[in-house]
């Protein structure tokens, strides 16, 4: 009787356990499994080889320039929000309300988001016409086209600036203004006080919130669909056609793209988790 | 000029948020040429089929959180009280799907529950339905864990389980009348989060062939020059009001926190 | 002329004045204490002086020179503050390195320093450790190596000890004590201790709503209160009220004692104080004495506190344990001994 009762203990979690690999773990390897198989089953390289092609090659390097561009830019902009906010002198007021917008912004992804930055930066969007009529800016002869890298990048920012501002405003809290004293009264100006003592403590954060952006726009696929049709070749649009309608005309293919965003999003959180264990060396 | 940088940067900020909120808003009143209206709303609001994904994902929202409570709230609550030591672990878990795309996930439940396989889910349309249902759970997972495990740290777990337990409380007494209330908030929180992405999920949905208000946003948007802005507005106000409730939630019960 | 002089010194936040017209010179090499109950404004005397508050007026002067629009970064000032303040993602050697390291010295300067500074605190094996693996006690020595590595004028210590253990507090105050007199820096110490002002200052400040009440050694502050909030706040007293029998010679009774203070004092009334320790049981060798019932014996080991009524007014007194003799029971009258020399005139 003693002895049962450890696996009695682990029974509680049966229900969880059975979800997750049912419904998250078992997908998943299908999919990696599915990658190094033929139709009949067979073992094979075959697929993974078919991913280096031109077009789905280009198509992985835009989407990784995309969420790379789009999670530094998120970081960056969300950081000098934030900061500005809570150090910058601002009447306190404007925190609570910023924190919440931020919340509404950073779930307001998908078709919706697209829609606004169509009616806003799009061919007959509120800004382009506005420059045109009033200042004879040309936005479309300048080059710019919603439906591009920059105007997807631009477009993503709208859920990854507010992400970053929800996740580094605690750890922005965290600064102890004694820290800041401490390093001005021993000489240090502003700038060496960032750079040797308050972004280092804040890496980890920014480093975490990279990641999780990174992946967040790795993997968006409703806004991209919604803004560009099928125009722009980026990975999770191409996914997305081949699970419909085997664009590519081998099935096996679209498990082997399947893989690469499972492969890149992973290596995205490797690299963070080895850089935030070599930069947490201070913390318990 | 710290001050004038800062006021600079949020201004900028703002800038950057305000204009695609009024450029939809604008788009959406501008059905009738030269003057603002309403029409497209009520163009909208009067499409059958608005009401039917509408109602559609309301539903699968409510399952979702249903289903959500279910699974997080006994495991959170079993793992804090029990085994502790593999809390990392769980916590790990139910970040994984902020990391793995949901497309990839979806179509992981194509071919494994396809028509031919050992499970074909994807055979019937309640079958479908569930599946959605599944992945919908794996989506609000993180957010749902997040908040309940936050809930029950801030209550003593233990003493409250061992003092229903010698009142003589079996497990789904404890768990409903016992750890329930006092991490209602928690959930609370929770669920409208999974509201909120729910009600506005496109990829697993249109993967499925499912009815959902997501697709039809995304079909709308193909089709119509003025309804899918006021789609968007009207996606908008529901956001923000799950986001608002989420709030006053939170807030609420860091005031309860703070009286008891 | 002084080393660091504050004339005139006030600060108000909006309309609450929290500094008030301040003075203090300090010598160099000096221990001065600010002392006074929390909120009444030392810490806020600190920060002026180190910069992180501008004075609404007043002049601050460190050798001679005008600080006050200097930046804390122009001010070559040492800081230790109340929760270590460490930088937690710097190695101690690093965070005692921090100050020289801004200012671009060599590397191979700063490791001479940092090794001096660690053997001065006694931490010479932990230069490689992070801060969150000291004790309390170690961190506040490494906050205090930090502060005096690029060799300050002043050295400003805001409650340093609050943070710690009654044990570790006792011997790190003398630790702190002994750095500083052997590198003879001017150290201006904040405590709401008085224990800890009292035993290692040269002089101490007692403040009082932002005022600076008296300026004085120990034992003046202690044997010769100036006011009644010193008296009050600085060990224990007893308040007497006295008639005034003769302004001129200073001639009082206390009960129904005559005492001569030998001294003028204006009025009907005076305000006598009388440290409990200065009152002995039984008249032996003193100049007068008092009579009066006990109201309360409190047994405290070596020292036993015994309260007295004398006509109405009430006396706290101590006498040492001893087994020899029975302490007094309550309800018994006593005859105590003092010496009007010991009697402090109150004004104020
Ligand atoms: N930045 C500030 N803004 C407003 N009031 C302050 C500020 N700093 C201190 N005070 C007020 O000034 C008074 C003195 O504070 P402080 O100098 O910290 O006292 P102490 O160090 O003696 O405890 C307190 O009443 C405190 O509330
Ligand atoms: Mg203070």
């Amino acid at each position: 009787m003693r002895r049962f009762r450890p696996s009695l203990t682990w029974l509680g979690l049966l229900p969880f356990a059975a979800f997750v690999i049912l419904f998250l773990f078992a997908p998943t390897m299908k999919i990696v499994f599915g990658a190094f198989q033929r139709a009949d089953g067979s073992f094979t390289f075959e697929n993974i080889a078919g991913l280096f092609t031109p077009s789905i090659l280009s198509s992985y390097w835009i989407s990784i320039k995309i969420s790379v561009a789009s999670s530094a830019l998120g970081c960056l902009v969300g950081f000098l929000m934030a900061a500005a906010v809570i150090l910058g002198g601002l009447p306190k007021g404007i925190r609570s309300p910023l924190l919440t917008f931020s919340g509404v912004a950073s779930n307001f992804a998908g078709v919706p988001l697209a829609f606004a930055f169509l009616a806003t930066l799009g061919p007959l969007g509120l800004v382009t016409v506005f420059l045109k009529t009033q200042f004879g800016i040309n936005l479309r002869a300048m080059g710019f086209n919603i439906l591009s890298f920059w105007g997807l990048t631009i477009t993503y920012l709208f859920f990854q600036i507010p992400l970053m501002i929800l996740i580094i405003t605690p750890a922005i809290d965290g600064l102890k203004r004694e820290w800041r004293e401490a390093a001005q009264v021993l000489g240090a100006t502003g700038a060496q006080y960032w750079r040797m003592v308050a972004l280092p403590i804040l890496f980890p954060s920014i480093l975490g919130t990279f990641a999780l952006l990174f992946a967040n726009a790795f993997g968006a696929v409703a806004t991209a669909i919604a803004l560009t049709g099928s125009s722009l070749n980026i990975v999770p649009i191409m996914l997305f056609a081949q699970i419909r309608g085997d664009v590519l005309g081998n099935p096996h293919l679209g498990y082997a793209m399947a893989l690469g965003m499972i492969v890149v999003t992973a290596t995205a959180n490797v690299i963070y988790i080895w850089l935030r264990l070599r930069a947490e060396r201070w913390l318990k | 000029m710290k001050k004038f940088a800062a006021w600079a940067i949020l201004l900028l900020g703002v800038t950057y948020f305000v204009l695609p909120l009024i450029g939809m808003t604008e788009f959406s009143l501008s059905m009738r040429r030269g003057e603002y209206s309403f029409d497209a709303y009520a163009k909208v609001l009067a499409d059958p089929q608005f009401r039917q994904t509408f109602g559609y994902s309301v539903i699968m929202s409510l399952m979702t959180i249903a289903v959500g409570v279910l699974l997080v709230v006994p495991t959170a609550f079993w793992v804090q009280l029990r085994l502790p030591q593999i809390r990392p672990l769980i916590e790990f878990i139910t970040l994984l799907p902020l990391v793995i795309p949901a497309i990839v996930t979806v179509f992981g439940y194509i071919r494994l529950y396809n028509t031919s396989s050992w499970l074909p889910l994807t055979g019937s349309l309640w079958g479908t339905n569930f599946l959605l249902l599944m992945g919908y759970s794996t989506l609000s997972l993180p957010y749902m864990y997040r908040a309940v495990d936050t809930g029950l740290r801030a209550i003593d777990v233990r003493t409250l389980t061992e003092a229903a337990q010698s009142l003589g409380a079996g497990w789904v007494l404890i768990l409903a009348r016992v750890i329930m209330p006092n991490v209602l908030v928690a959930v609370l929180s929770g669920a409208f989060v999974t509201f909120a992405i729910v009600m506005g999920e496109f990829t697993m949905a249109a993967l499925l062939n499912r009815p959902a208000f997501g697709p039809y946003l995304q079909l709308m948007g193909a089709n119509k020059a003025y309804e899918p802005f006021a789609l968007a507005v009207i996606a908008f106000a529901i956001t923000w009001a799950c986001m608002g409730l989420f709030q006053l939630v939170t807030r609420f019960s860091k005031h309860t926190k703070a009286a008891g | 002329m002084s080393f660091l002089t504050i004339e005139n010194l006030e600060k108000s936040f909006g309309a609450n004045r929290v500094v008030k017209d301040f003075d203090l010179s300090v010598e160099k090499g000096e221990f001065i204490s600010l002392l006074g109950p929390s909120g009444c404004g030392k810490t806020t005397v600190l920060r002026m002086v180190a910069g992180f508050e501008t004075p609404s007026s007043g002049i601050i002067r460190i050798d001679g020179q005008e600080v006050v629009r200097l930046k804390p970064n122009q001010r070559n000032i040492g800081m230790v503050f109340q929760a270590y303040a460490l930088f937690p993602n710097l190695t101690v050697a690093q965070n005692v390195g921090f100050g020289l390291k801004v200012k671009g010295t060599p590397k191979s300067e700063i490791d001479t320093r940092v090794a001096e500074m660690l053997d001065l605190i006694g931490l010479s094996d932990l230069g490689g450790r992070y801060p969150f693996q000291l004790s309390g006690g170690q961190q506040q020595r490494v906050a205090l190596a930090r502060a005096l590595a690029p060799r300050p004028q002043v050295l400003l210590l805001d409650e340093p000890l609050s943070a710690l253990d009654a044990k570790i507090r006792v011997s790190l105050r003398n630790e702190i004590r002994e750095i500083q007199r052997r590198l003879g820096i001017t150290t201006i110490f904040v405590t709401h201790d008085q224990e800890e002002a009292l035993s290692m200052s040269d002089r101490v400040v007692v403040m009082h709503e932002g005022i600076a009440d008296q300026v004085g050694t120990p034992f003046e502050i202690y044997n010769a209160p100036a006011t009644r909030f010193v008296a009050n706040f600085v060990g224990t007293l007893n308040t007497l009220e006295a008639r005034v029998l003769d302004p001129a010679s200073g001639r009082v009774t206390l009960g129904q004692t005559e005492i001569a203070l030998n001294r003028p004092l204006p009025g009907p009334t005076a305000t006598l104080g009388l440290r409990p320790e200065m009152v002995s049981l039984g008249r032996g060798t003193h100049d007068t004495a008092l009579s009066g019932t006990i109201t309360e014996v409190d047994f405290l080991g070596s020292v036993i506190r015994l309260r007295a009524d004398l006509g109405g007014q009430s006396l706290a007194f101590d006498t040492f344990n001893t087994n020899r003799i029975a302490p007094p029971k309550v309800g018994d009258r006593v005859e105590l001994g003092i010496d009007a020399g010991d009697l402090l005139v109150i004004e104020g």
